[in-house]
C-alpha cells in the first residue's frame, strides 16, 4: 500500500487534503512511525484512523451507510467460512479445497478490517458467528455437514456480494473509496468464479460466470432457494443496446449476452437475502 | 487479418466523419447517459472548442482523451478490442493441449469480449476510436501454457484497468456498466489462473494483504498493453 499514492488520489477530489492533514501533524507522524513498526495487516486500521482524524465527521452519511452495509456482508461471509475452516472438521476436503476456502476466509477477514478501519467510530458493532444462522432457518440444514450444500451457499454469498458492491458504485462515484470498493468487488468475483469451479469439480453443471438457468431463467445455480440471489441476471439489453447477436455476431446468444454482463442488486434486495442468515 | 484491416479502414472513415458531426453525436450520447440538459449544452460547447485545440490527430495512432467519460469509454473499448482479438484467435484454433471444456469456455470468453467490444463501439458511436492493429507475436498460440499466460495477463490487466478507471467516470449509467463488465473479467481471470495453477484464482501476486485486487491508472495499463498493440495509443488529459 502506497500511502503517498492514496493521498495524491484524494487530492484529486479534495484539494485541501494536505491542509486537513497538516493541522493534525501528530496524526501523520503517528502514522509514519507506526508504519515502520506494525505488520502490514494492521495498516488499514492505522490508515483508517489517520483519515478519521483528518476528516473528522466529514464522511458523508450515504458513504457511511454504504460502507456499513458492505461491512455487514463481509462479516456474514467471514464467519461463514471461518466456522467451516475451524469448527466443521471433515466438511471441506483437505488439500486444494481447504486451502482455497482458507484463502477466501482470509480475504473476507481483511475486508472486515479494512472497512472497520475506514469507518472508525462510525462502524457498526462487530458481529460474531453466533449472530448468524447459516442454515437460513433450516433451508440449508446440512450446510456444515454436507460439502455440496456448503459450496452452494458459498456461491450464493459470493455472487450476492458481487451484486451488492456493484449496486453501491453510484453512491461512491468519484470518491477514492470507490476504487477500494471496486478492488473488493473484483476479489469477490474471483471468489465466486472459484467456488463455481469447485462446484463443477464436485459434479454440478455450473460455469465460472453467471449463465442462464433452465428455460432462460436468471438462476443458473441449480438451487431454487437462491432465486432471489440471481433475480435479473438474465438481462440481455444494456443501456438500450441489445447484446444478443450484436452487430451481426450470431455467436452471441442469449446465454452469452447474459453471461458477459453481471447485474447489480439493490441494497434492499441484498438485505432481504442477508436477512435470511441473520438471527 | 484481412477482415480486421478492412474493418480498420471502414472505421477510420467513420471516425473522420465523426469529427464533423461529433458535438451532435455527443449530445445524443449524453442524453442517453442521463446527463442534464444544461450539462449537455456545456459539454457540447466544450467539445466544439476542444476539437480545434487540445485534440491533436497524431498520425498512425489513436488518442484517448481522458478529459471526460468518452476517454474512459474509449479506453475500455481499446482494451476490449485487444482481448476480443486475442480470444478470437484462440477460439478459432485452440492449442492441441486444450481439453473439451477448455475449448468451450474459451469460446464463451471470446463471445463475452466481442460483446463488450461491440457494446462500447455502439455506445460511443462516432466518438469511438478506430480499430487497433494487434501484435501477438510474443504469444505461441499452439502452446497451451503460452496461451493461458497471455490470457491471464490480459484478464488481470483488464480488472486492474477497470478498477483504476472507475473513479474517473462521471455518468452513473457508465459507472454501472463498467461495474457489470469488470466482475466478468475477474471471473475470467480466476478461471484462467486456476487452469495454470489450481487455487491461484486470487493469489497474493494479484491480491494484496488487505484483500484488494489491483487498480492501475490508464498510463500504466496502456504501457503494459502496448506490447500487444501495433497502433500507438496516446493518452492526453489524464
Amino acid at each position: 500500500m502506497n500511502i503517498i499514492n492514496i493521498i495524491e488520489e484524494i487530492e484529486k477530489v479534495d484539494g485541501e487534503v494536505y491542509e486537513r492533514l497538516s493541522p493534525r501533524r501528530s496524526a501523520m507522524k503517528d502514522f509514519y512511525d507506526m508504519g515502520k513498526k506494525v505488520a502490514l495487516a494492521a495498516m488499514p486500521l492505522a490508515l483508517g484512523s489517520m483519515f478519521t482524524k483528518a476528516y473528522g465527521q466529514t464522511l458523508p452519511s450515504a458513504v457511511v451507510d454504504t460502507l456499513n452495509f458492505a461491512l455487514t456482508l463481509e462479516y456474514l461471509e467471514y464467519h461463514f467460512y471461518n466456522h467451516a475452516v475451524v469448527a466443521a472438521p471433515g466438511l471441506i476436503p483437505t488439500g486444494a479445497p481447504f486451502a482455497a476456502i482458507s484463502n477466501i476466509r482470509d480475504h473476507e477477514q481483511a475486508h472486515v478490517n479494512l472497512l472497520k478501519g475506514a469507518l472508525g467510530g462510525s462502524a457498526i458493532p462487530a458481529k460474531a458467528y453466533t449472530d448468524f444462522d447459516y442454515t437460513a432457518k433450516g433451508t440449508f440444514g446440512d450446510v456444515y455437514t454436507n460439502y455440496a450444500t456448503f459450496l452452494a451457499v458459498a456461491q450464493a454469498f459470493e455472487d450476492t456480494g458481487v451484486r451488492a458492491y456493484k449496486g453501491q458504485a453510484p453512491v461512491l462515484k468519484g470518491m477514492p473509496v470507490l476504487t477500494t470498493a471496486l478492488q473488493i468487488h473484483s476479489v469477490e468475483a474471483r471468489h465466486a468464479a472459484h467456488i463455481r469451479y469447485m462446484r463443477a469439480g464436485n459434479g454440478v453443471a455450473i460455469k465460472p460466470w453467471i449463465s442462464l438457468g433452465p428455460g432462460g431463467s436468471s438462476n443458473d445455480s441449480g438451487v431454487s432457494a437462491a432465486d432471489a440471489v440471481y433475480a435479473g441476471e438474465n438481462l440481455t439489453v444494456q443501456a438500450t443496446i441489445n447484446i444478443v447477436g450484436i452487430n451481426g455476431n450470431a455467436g452471441i446468444t442469449a446465454a452469452a449476452a447474459a453471461e458477459c454482463f453481471d447485474e447489480p442488486l439493490a441494497k434492499a434486495d441484498v438485505l432481504t437475502i442477508a436477512g435470511l442468515f441473520i438471527r | 487479418m484481412k477482415d480486421l484491416q478492412e474493418q480498420d479502414k471502414q472505421e477510420l472513415v467513420q471516425q473522420e466523419r465523426g469529427i464533423f458531426n461529433s458535438p451532435l453525436q455527443r449530445r445524443s450520447f449524453l442524453q442517453f447517459a442521463g446527463a442534464s440538459a444544461a450539462g449537455i449544452a456545456l459539454i457540447a460547447a466544450g467539445c466544439k472548442k476542444d476539437h480545434g485545440t487540445d485534440m491533436p490527430v497524431i498520425s498512425g495512432g489513436v488518442t484517448l482523451d481522458f478529459k471526460d467519460d468518452f476517454g474512459v469509454l474509449n479506453y475500455a473499448y481499446a482494451l476490449e478490442q485487444l482481448e476480443a482479438a486475442f480470444y478470437i484467435q484462440v477460439a478459432s484454433n485452440p492449442p492441441s493441449g486444450f481439453s473439451t471444456i477448455e475449448r468451450a469456455y474459451f469460446q464463451d470468453i471470446q463471445f463475452h469480449e466481442i460483446a463488450h467490444r461491440e457494446f462500447f463501439k455502439n455506445a460511443l458511436s462516432t466518438a469511438a476510436v478506430g480499430s487497433l492493429a494487434v501484435d501477438f507475436s510474443s504469444i505461441n498460440f499452439s502452446d497451451r501454457l503460452s496461451v493461458l499466460n497471455a490470457a491471464k495477463a490480459f484478464e488481470d490487466l483488464g480488472v486492474a484497468a477497470y478498477n483504476g478507471a472507475g473513479v474517473r467516470i462521471k455518468s452513473d449509467t457508465y459507472l454501472g456498466l463498467a461495474g457489470k463488465i469488470v466482475s466478468v473479467e475477474a471471473r475470467h481471470a480466476a478461471y484462467i489462473r486456476d487452469l495454470i495453477t489450481p487455487g491461484s484464482f486470487a493469489a497474493s501476486d494479484v491480491i494484496d494483504a488487505n484483500g484488494l485486487d489491483q487498480a492501475l491508472t490508464p498510463d500504466k495499463v496502456i504501457a503494459a498493453a502496448q506490447k500487444f498493440v501495433k497502433t500507438k495509443i496516446n493518452i492526453i488529459n489524464l
